[in-house]
């Protein structure tokens, strides 16, 4: 028999959200309000001020288990975290924690820009829980791991951002608290620290401590947990083995994401007679979608309006990398068939459609920017920005090695292999 | 599954989450369990207070000390306010001591919640330490001005009584009055960022309200109780009194009210700070 780890029972969290939220009250806020009505406020009125972050979340995870949350943005998983993790007061429901938990919100908590890396490793290593003994006696495991020895007596205000991240994620990453709660921490870094994070979390699953990750790498999820729990809109509504619960999350769609509307008063004046309606991308289904696979072709669609015509106008993509470099540009009128076609585009209501092919894009997360422009004549539109999609690469080429592959692309090319 | 597991299953402590309300006291187990931290934090604002200054921590040392050269002259010379026999200069420095320590606990104190807000939004841990912290490192400038306290004392040729062994008492009331303090301002300053003007103003009237420029003895007899609800009427004295071996400083029941004064602001604010630290992590 298992013992169990995390116990929650119908955990819940309200949030105060309306008027008198604000970052934070003054005095005077508070007299001015309670002077404005005297009377109490209403009991209607105070539950619309109300949002539960997570509501009757009940779970259990027994002792040694990797567990994966995944949802959507603002589903609720950090919050849920957070109320394991006692950072913050659930508002209702009970949870019962076996042991000590490290948590790995944010890594780099309470380290300070003046102290030399050195002694922030025993400050961060104290406030993450750690005893002193405990620290010395990893200390050089740390910054071996770190890869910063040469720096550990400089403050780390002058370390480059990928070092301080470095220093911060191994502490963190030699914390032995018998429950590990991370989020996303894996993010961060170039491709060689991530994977050595990956290995180290895979190691600490292997000890035997129960784990519960959140992650938005579906491939990460995949690789390293049994069981995952999707959460949408504050509640569980899947625990199920992570192949199927990650293929449930994907194939919903997950809309709204994946589509960006222009207002109108977010057009420059310059753009005229151009006028961008919406981008979004759609997996093969049809479906607006925020998440797509490696395996299955993408969809770009780029709605606008021409409000009168326009000679040479192309409409073109620009895809990106979340750290901003360029992987392609692209045109609609890039075939010359098309292009001796739309010479002239007409006043009128279009759609500019690409399919990026399938086995074209590695795991990660993408950035589309926009380009309407008539060539050396004017740029009509320009948004470097306009919306970005996560790629999973569950299934992809490659798979069978877990590792995070280097580069933005990962087509499947066709290899021979010949015995000479 | 032959996972090996390389927890001990006995000393697991099980943690139980739920909603709290109400009034109810500090954890002091959970404190101790903290204890390193508490060393940790106080070791790091000692650190980084004088980091990239230029006389470093000489600071501890050069605010008390010009503060009674301003004094002596302002008030000691020109106003000729009474020091009760003593030289004006360790009249004033005896009592400055003790308010450096207050009142430098109260501006970082109330401050330390806000200032370490991404460690509240990111990590458990008491969140008492941040105030105690604060309050602690004070003491070690306490401890470099008291040098300069003993150098003063060879140069005027004062030798201490017999009765400098309860310093360590009216120190201790010293921290316990900050730390009082230190807990209601930081846990309002979560909330209402007003304290942060407040704090200013509250530490000058604190000043004045406390015998450093003058002598308690200045102060009409039938005031004396109402003026000895200020605790730091009861620690001035006593520095006076145990240093200087001023008769007119020596403990009363004005001492008693000070010390019952301190203790009801202490636990008030205990219960007060637990009361709105489940907000802290929504609110800061």
């Amino acid at each position: 028999m298992s013992q169990i780890a995390i116990r929650a029972n119908k955990l819940g969290k309200q949030y105060r959200i309306g008027a008198p939220v604000a970052r934070y009250q003054t005095l005077r806020e508070l007299v001015s309000e309670r002077f404005s009505s005297p009377v109490l406020r209403s009991r209607q009125d105070e539950k619309n001020n109300h949002i539960w972050a997570i509501r009757d979340i009940s779970f259990e995870v027994e002792q040694g288990q990797v567990l994966g949350v995944i949802g959507r943005n603002g589903a609720g998983k950090s919050t849920l975290l957070k109320v394991l993790s006692r950072v913050t007061h659930p508002t209702e429901g009970y949870a019962e924690i076996h042991g000590r938990v490290g948590s790995l919100l944010e890594v780099g908590t309470g380290f300070h820009p003046e102290l030399t890396g050195r002694e922030n490793i025993y400050l961060n290593g104290a406030i993450l829980g750690m005893k002193r003994t405990e620290i010395d006696r990893k200390f050089d495991e740390i910054v071996d791991f770190s890869e910063v020895e040469k720096f550990i007596d400089t403050p780390v205000k002058r370390y480059s951002s990928g070092m301080y991240l470095r220093l911060a994620f191994a502490v963190a990453a030699h914390l032995e608290p018998e429950i590990l709660v991370v989020d996303e921490v894996l993010a961060v870094g170039d491709a060689e620290f991530q994977r050595k994070c990956l290995g180290k979390m895979s190691d600490v699953a292997q000890q035997g401590r129960t784990v519960l990750f959140v992650s938005h790498n579906m491939s990460a999820i995949l690789r390293l947990t049994e069981e995952t729990l999707v959460i949408e809109k504050g509640r569980v509504v899947m625990r199920a083995p992570s192949a199927q619960a990650v293929d449930y999350y994907l194939s919903k769609g997950f809309s709204q994401e994946g589509q960006r509307l222009w207002r109108e008063d977010e057009i420059p004046a310059s753009a005229y007679p151009f006028r961008p309606h919406s981008i979004r991308v759609l997996n093969p289904a049809g479906v607006v979608s925020d998440t797509l696979r490696s395996v299955e072709p993408v969809t770009i669609e780029m709605e606008y309006f021409l409000d009168a015509a326009v000679t040479g106008l192309r409409v073109g993509i620009y895809l990106l990398s979340t750290r901003g470099e360029f992987i392609f540009t692209s045109f609609d009128t890039d075939a010359v068939d098309q292009f001796e076609r739309y010479a002239v585009r007409r006043a009128g209501h279009y759609i500019s459609r690409c399919k990026i092919p399938a086995n074209f894009l590695n795991e990660g997360r993408f950035v589309i920017g926009v380009n309407a422009s008539a060539y050396r004549v004017k740029r009509y539109f320009h948004d470097e920005q306009a919306l970005s999609f996560n790629v999973d690469a569950a299934g992809a080429p490659g798979m069978q090695w877990p590792e995070p592959r280097m580069g933005s692309v990962r087509p499947l090319l066709e290899w021979q292999i010949e015995s000479v | 599954m032959e996972k090996t597991l390389s927890i001990n299953q006995d000393d697991i402590p099980v943690t139980i989450i739920r909603p709290s309300g109400g009034w109810s006291l500090i954890h002091l187990s959970d404190l101790w369990r903290y204890r390193e931290l508490i060393y940790f934090m106080t070791w790091r604002d000692i650190k980084v207070r004088y980091k990239q200054t230029l006389l470093g921590a000489a600071w501890a040392i050069l605010r008390p000390f010009l503060t009674m050269v301003v004094f002596s002259i302002f008030f000691g010379e020109l106003a000729g306010v009474p020091s009760d026999g003593v030289p004006y200069p360790i009249f004033t420095f005896a009592a400055l001591l003790p308010w450096e320590l207050f009142a430098h606990a109260l501006s970082v104190g109330s401050r330390s919640l806000v200032q370490n807000s991404n460690m509240i939004t990111k990590v458990y841990f008491p969140r008492l330490i941040l105030p105690l912290a604060s309050v602690l490192a004070g003491v070690v400038d306490f401890f470099f001005a008291f040098l300069v306290l003993i150098g003063m004392m060879i140069y005027y040729g004062i030798a201490p009584t017999p009765a400098v062994w309860t310093l360590p008492l009216y120190l201790l009331l010293t921290i316990v009055t900050a730390m009082g303090v230190s807990l209601w301002l930081s846990a309002m300053n979560v909330l209402y960022r007003d304290v942060g003007y407040v704090t200013p103003f509250l530490t000058q009237f604190w000043l004045f309200i406390t015998p450093i420029a003058y002598g308690a003895s200045l102060v009409p007899e039938q005031w004396r109780f109402l003026y000895a609800i200020n605790p730091m009427v009861g620690v001035v004295n006593g520095f006076r009194w145990a240093l200087l071996g001023l008769e007119n400083a020596a403990p009363n029941q004005m001492l008693l009210i000070s010390i019952g004064v301190s203790l009801l602001v202490l636990i008030s604010g205990l219960f007060y700070f637990r009361r709105m630290e489940r907000q802290f992590a929504d609110m800061v």
